[in-house]
């Protein structure tokens, strides 16, 4: 599994210093990229890829990994290496005499309403039809903000008065299942590439999900999808709550949360948003018991289940103070509602919208969760120790290993290579291919004579 | 002030959207902190708060 990140960017201009634009801001971004690499789309080293997505959004694609806190440890590690590019591009900026902050901000929707994403992907087998993971899955996926949605200040718009709403990106999707990314943007998206063998895997590409802030929201939106998966993979019958129009119902849902939005079944009857995802989680909590402890570690699949029982319990009761410091957007919500004991109750501020905003500025010093997270206001997942190291190390259970070692012997000896997911190729002195069709496997004799190649031919790179 | 809120909205599905839905059950959330913690927020914002919010519009993306 992986998760693309695509961060907002903007600037405020240094004093006498005019704005820029996000094209402009991106360039200053990508700079030192570009001079490097010759391009704003490469690998890094700890196996995922950074570049330029469209609409001058710098993306992270985390490497794939085969563990939920694997997988944390390397979404959180892509904040601190576009973070670094923000420090850099601001000296570079001063050094111009335009000056400025460079803000980035990982959140999925502008101050107008267009969205930009965080996709998740997961491989299944090739086994199961589309359609009826799709059946299985939509409701979960519907109802999913309840639990890790990040919130928002959510403008007037579509018949909706200003409020809080609990997604950023449930007024941004249109269709359940489709091969759509821009314009009609489904939940899950068909675009089945799976970066491997087409034969055994399937890549269901989830592009319904908020970006997270909070690293134990990050883990129950990921942890949960999993459990979901598996269970469905494993045949474990989950509770039938085929809906007449899931996708008509995701933006009262957002508006809700007390979780009681009335879902309309095919069988002619209803279900509540809460009820969809009280199902769900008592089957997860059955399936805890007989999975198979492979992959990502039952224990910490343990925690997870932990938390999604108290938040659901929270929604129940009304009473979210056992959860106040592990879930986005009662972490935002009660930070705002904190401003608007001072500034008023009206939703429409823009101070409140600022609030928004900042919550996602990833900067440490300077961003509102990074600033909670400081002064311990937040629960943690994982640790700074394990950011800081996957950073540098790709995972080391997954086909990722490969392509980060390839890619930082390159670097050490000046050698040209080209990657991609599923390739490797030194390029010189004559060109050497290896395809790796398997994401979990982090051995391969094939790559280990490519690393022997730039090592027989370190000579010809420049260096050493 | 944000008081408690006795109105519990059964959620969408209604012509009559008002704030119920998603004012239902602030009154359980801790909003009882000191002070200090906004003072040191509003340290750290850009003072203008309607342009910096203005300014942020973004190309869509995905």
């Amino acid at each position: 599994m992986g998760v693309e990140t695509e961060y907002g960017i903007t600037a405020v201009a240094g004093d006498g210093g005019r704005s820029l634009t996000p094209d402009e801001i991106a360039r200053y971004l990508f700079r030192p990229i570009v001079e490097k690499y010759s391009s704003s789309n490469i690998f890094t080293r700890n196996g995922s890829r950074l570049y330029l997505d469209v609409g001058s959004h710098p993306e992270i694609a985390t490497a794939e990994c085969d563990s939920l806190t694997q997988l944390l440890n390397h979404e959180q590690a892509g904040d601190l290496v576009v973070d670094k590019l923000a420090q850099r591009a601001e000296e570079a900026l001063a050094a111009d005499r335009v000056g400025g902050r460079v803000y980035l901000f990982k959140n999925n929707v502008d101050s107008v309403g267009n969205s930009y994403g965080c996709h998740e992907n997961y491989l299944v087998g090739r086994h199961l039809p589309l359609r009826s993971l799709g059946k299985q899955l939509l409701p979960f996926m519907i109802t999913r903000q309840l639990i890790c949605g990040a919130g928002m200040v959510g403008r007037a718009t579509g018949g909706f008065q200003p409020g809080f709403v609990l997604s950023q990106r449930a007024d941004q999707v249109w269709e359940g299942i489709s091969s759509a990314t821009t314009r009609a943007r489904p939940i899950i998206n068909t675009r089945d590439e799976p970066h491997g063998d087409s034969e055994r895997f399937r890549r269901m590409h989830v592009i319904v999900g908020d970006s997270n802030m909070s690293e134990t929201t990050f883990a129950l939106k990921i942890g949960s999808t999993l459990l979901v998966l598996e269970m469905i993979e494993a045949g474990v019958t989950l509770p039938d709550f085929e809906m007449v129009n899931p996708i008509g119902h995701i933006r009262d849902i957002a508006r809700d949360m007390t979780g009681s939005t009335p879902l309309l079944l095919k069988d002619g009857g209803t279900v509540t948003a809460l009820e969809v995802q009280e199902a769900t989680l008592a089957a997860a909590t059955q399936w805890l018991e007989e999975r198979p402890d492979e992959g990502t570690p039952t224990a910490e699949l343990r925690r997870v289940v932990d938390l999604w029982t108290r938040q659901l319990e929270a929604i129940r009761t009304r009473d979210f103070s056992k959860v106040d410091r592990e879930i986005d957007w009662v972490i935002k919500l009660n930070l705002l509602n904190r401003y608007r004991e001072r500034l008023g109750e009206d939703w429409t501020n823009p101070k409140l919208a600022q609030i928004d905003l900042t919550y996602h500025d990833i900067r440490p010093g300077r961003g509102l969760f990074p600033l909670l997270e400081s002064r311990g206001m937040v629960e943690r997942w994982t640790t700074d120790e394990a950011i800081a190291r996957a950073v540098d190390e790709a995972p080391q259970t997954t086909r990722a290993r490969l392509r980060g070692q390839l890619i930082a012997r390159a670097e050490e000896l000046g050698a040209p290579i080209t990657t991609d997911w599923v390739h490797l190729k030194v390029n010189e002195p004559r060109p050497q291919l290896v395809e790796l069709l398997d994401p979990f496997q982090p051995v391969d004799e094939r790559v280990d004579d490519l690393l022997a190649y730039l090592d027989e031919n370190a000579g010809a790179y420049g260096r050493s | 002030m944000t008081g408690p809120q006795s109105q519990i909205s059964a959620g969408g599905g209604s012509d009559n959207r008002d704030d119920e839905a998603f004012e239902a059950g602030q009154a359980q959330l801790n909003t009882t902190g000191t002070d200090d913690l906004l003072d040191e927020i509003d340290g750290l914002l850009e003072t203008n708060a309607a342009e910096f919010v203005r300014s942020y519009v973004q190309k869509g993306g995905q």
